[in-house]
């Protein structure tokens, strides 16, 4: 103690005393970024090899990004809506007589609903389809078309025809790919056989009004659209009667909290209330790998790089023994040596990503306007319902992400390198050639 | 008033198995205001000895006493900020930071001692004056002969206000004229400002020069003599 009462006598005074940071931690900075362009040629290389991998990790997760999103919308968009409710028992038996019950009272609510922006009801059979050459099973939708356009889109895919603008009786709108099945179009007769309320079966003649093409093949060989006064005149339902309430909401993050709030209000009621992720599962996966998707492929890219800055910044300290040991000798503590070598990483691995993501921004905002034309394999797409166009995209947060995984793989990065220069010995480095 | 003093200061270093004795109970110390050069043959320790006094190796035996503080008592981080408190340091091959400008490696080693900004500039302009670079505060070191960088490293060892500085062979690399240069300005230092410098040298003009010369063999002090006091 008395030792270090002493010391005090001949270093300048306390209030000066050196902080980690302050001016001091400005000189590290600047010093390590002037490091970095020492040898201009090897910092550009791994620098363009930072661009290129934020290009590339980048790329792929917007393109990915795009690809599921466009499903989610169209499939939100175009075939279930952002809730649905049931009858409780109707979506695993899809039995004709499980109809919603008390379907009133239900929409009086809905209609009170401020986050609800449409909703519309549905009948929904499972059907024989058939023409004078094929038959086809398929779900045939009985649908009000003034609210189901305000619900789906299905009527900005028409290829040919109308979206039930024709007054007459027993219109049917069909698929593209059904269509094809049934060798069938416009105007041509179909006959669609089904169950009465009765428990009958019953057959009815319609007349195509409409072809549809959406980016969903299987989806539009599969389901057809018919007037629910029609359909329900055919099976003997009355006009409230519905297996399917389609609902859109204002904002789609809200799903989930309104089919908690309808979940409460209703359970007594045997109503089953899904939002679209429920109702199809392996699109709740895709918003299930998109929020991870940036972490895996970033951090592959990130691991790949941090072995080649690893390298870089080794060479670094190696080269610049015998400075780092000047250093360590006029006074610099390890600390500072430790914190010098982790921002030179840091700043070269910033550098590359923030050049990487300038570039990749414009990259993708410009794929993201005119689109990536994967029509080539088209058909493919189609089946599983994806869109052939692809508009790839990046949120600000997404990029936020990327910026501070830069700074984690930065600082790992340079735990080596910083070791490396911590185990030097002053007095051995200074004589080092 | 003696500011360092050894007290049976020895070095053993250990080389595949084998002992080398680098410096054997030294009993040396040192004067505020001596411009003292250490000298003797290669591997007499003169190297080992100065980095002992500056703190940046340790003794195997014995004590170093700095202002009468035992720096071999100081903890590793104590010892660096005591160094950098109080130790200036002139390496042979300079020793500058390449990216910096002859005013920023001046200015570096107050950055880490947090003085402000207005005092870095004052004192870099003042301290790069003295060693006539005056002119030269915005050059990089590749653009500076040898004997402007040893000035430079001068400069920077002064920055620091140390109480001694420490030159390990500090004009080995320099031409005569340089040399010559570079020993007028420490001696205007020495003698205007009292600063203690300990030089180790193999050049006769530095011996020339020096009021005390040490001269060590072996690692023990063969002599200890005053010139000024035989001149």
């Amino acid at each position: 103690m008395e030792e270090q009462n002493k010391i005090h006598k001949l270093t300048i005074p306390q209030s000066r005393k050196l902080l980690p940071f302050g001016e001091a931690g400005w000189g590290l900075f600047s010093l390590s970024w002037k490091n970095i362009w020492r040898n201009k040629i090897r910092s550009l290389i791994i620098i363009f090899a930072i661009v290129f991998g934020v290009i590339g990790g980048v790329g792929i997760v917007a393109f990915m990004n795009g690809l599921f999103h466009q499903r989610i919308q169209m499939a939100i968009g175009n075939e279930v809506s952002n809730i649905q409710i049931h009858n409780s028992h109707f979506q695993s038996n899809k039995e004709l007589n499980d109809t919603i019950i008390d379907i009133s009272k239900l929409t009086s609510v809905l209609d009170t609903c401020k986050k609800i922006k449409a909703y519309s009801l549905r009948i929904k059979t499972v059907t024989m389809i058939n023409s004078a050459n094929n038959g086809e099973g398929i779900m045939l939708n009985g649908i009000e078309p003034e609210k189901e356009k305000k619900v789906t889109g299905i009527y900005k895919y028409l290829k040919e025809g109308n979206y039930f603008t024709d007054k007459r009786k027993n219109g049917i709108l069909i698929g593209e790919k059904l269509a094809g099945k049934l060798k069938i179009k416009m105007r041509s007769k179909v006959v669609v056989t089904m169950q009465s309320a009765s428990g009958n079966i019953t057959n009815a003649a319609f007349k195509v009004i409409g072809i549809y093409k959406t980016n969903n093949s299987s989806f539009d060989g599969c389901n057809a659209y018919v007037r629910k006064s029609d359909l329900a005149a055919i099976i003997g339902f009355g006009s409230q009667t519905a297996h399917e309430i389609a609902i859109s909401i204002n904002n789609d993050n809200e799903s989930s909290g309104l089919v908690a709030s309808l979940k409460a209000k209703y359970n007594e009621d045997k109503l089953s209330i899904e939002s679209w992720d429920e109702i199809m599962p392996e699109l709740g996966l895709f918003t299930g790998v998109m929020n991870y998707i940036l972490y895996i492929f970033m951090s592959i890219i990130f691991l790949a790089l941090s072995f080649g800055i690893i390298n870089t910044m080794l060479m670094a300290v190696m080269e610049r023994v015998r400075e780092i040991g000047m250093l360590m000798a006029i006074g610099m503590n390890k600390t500072k040596i430790f914190l010098m070598i982790m921002l030179e990483t840091i700043l070269l691995m910033l550098t590359g990503s923030i050049a990487g993501l300038i570039f990749s921004y414009v990259i993708v905002n410009l794929f993201g306007k005119y689109g990536i034309n994967l029509s080539t394999v088209a058909s493919g797409l189609s089946d599983i319902g994806f869109s052939s166009m692809v508009y790839p995209f990046l949120e600000t947060e997404e990029y936020i992400k990327i910026v501070i995984m830069v700074l984690i793989a930065g600082i790992i990065s340079s735990i080596v390198p910083a070791r490396k220069a911590l185990k030097l010995n002053p007095s051995e480095a200074i004589r080092k050639l | 008033m003696k500011i360092i003093e050894t007290k049976d200061l020895t070095k053993v270093y250990r080389e595949n198995g084998n002992e080398v004795v680098a410096l054997e109970n030294l009993n040396i110390s040192f004067e505020q205001g001596e411009f003292t050069a250490v000298v003797g043959p290669s591997g007499s320790g003169k190297t080992t000895f100065l980095n002992m006094v500056g703190g940046i190796d340790s003794p195997t035996s014995g004590e170093i006493r700095i202002d009468d503080v035992n720096i071999g008592t100081l903890k590793s981080s104590k010892m660096i900020d005591f160094r950098m408190r109080n130790i200036g340091f002139v390496f042979q091959s300079y020793n500058l930071i390449p990216v910096l400008t002859a005013r920023e490696n001046v200015e570096f080693i107050m950055f880490l001692q947090n003085r402000s900004q207005a005092e870095r500039t004052k004192r870099s302009a003042e301290l790069l004056s003295a060693v006539g670079l005056g002119d030269r505060m915005n050059s990089r070191p590749a653009k500076l002969s040898g004997g402007q960088q040893q000035r430079v490293a001068v400069a920077r060892a002064l920055a620091s206000r140390p109480k001694f500085i420490l030159a390990d062979e500090p004009t080995a690399n320099l031409d005569s004229k340089s040399a010559e240069t570079l020993l007028e300005i420490m001696e205007k230092l020495n003698h205007d400002e009292n600063i203690t410098f300990i030089f180790s040298t193999h050049d006769q003009r530095v011996v020339k020069k020096a009021r005390r010369v040490i001269t060590l063999v072996d690692g023990k002090v063969e002599s200890d003599v005053n010139t000024k006091l035989h001149e």
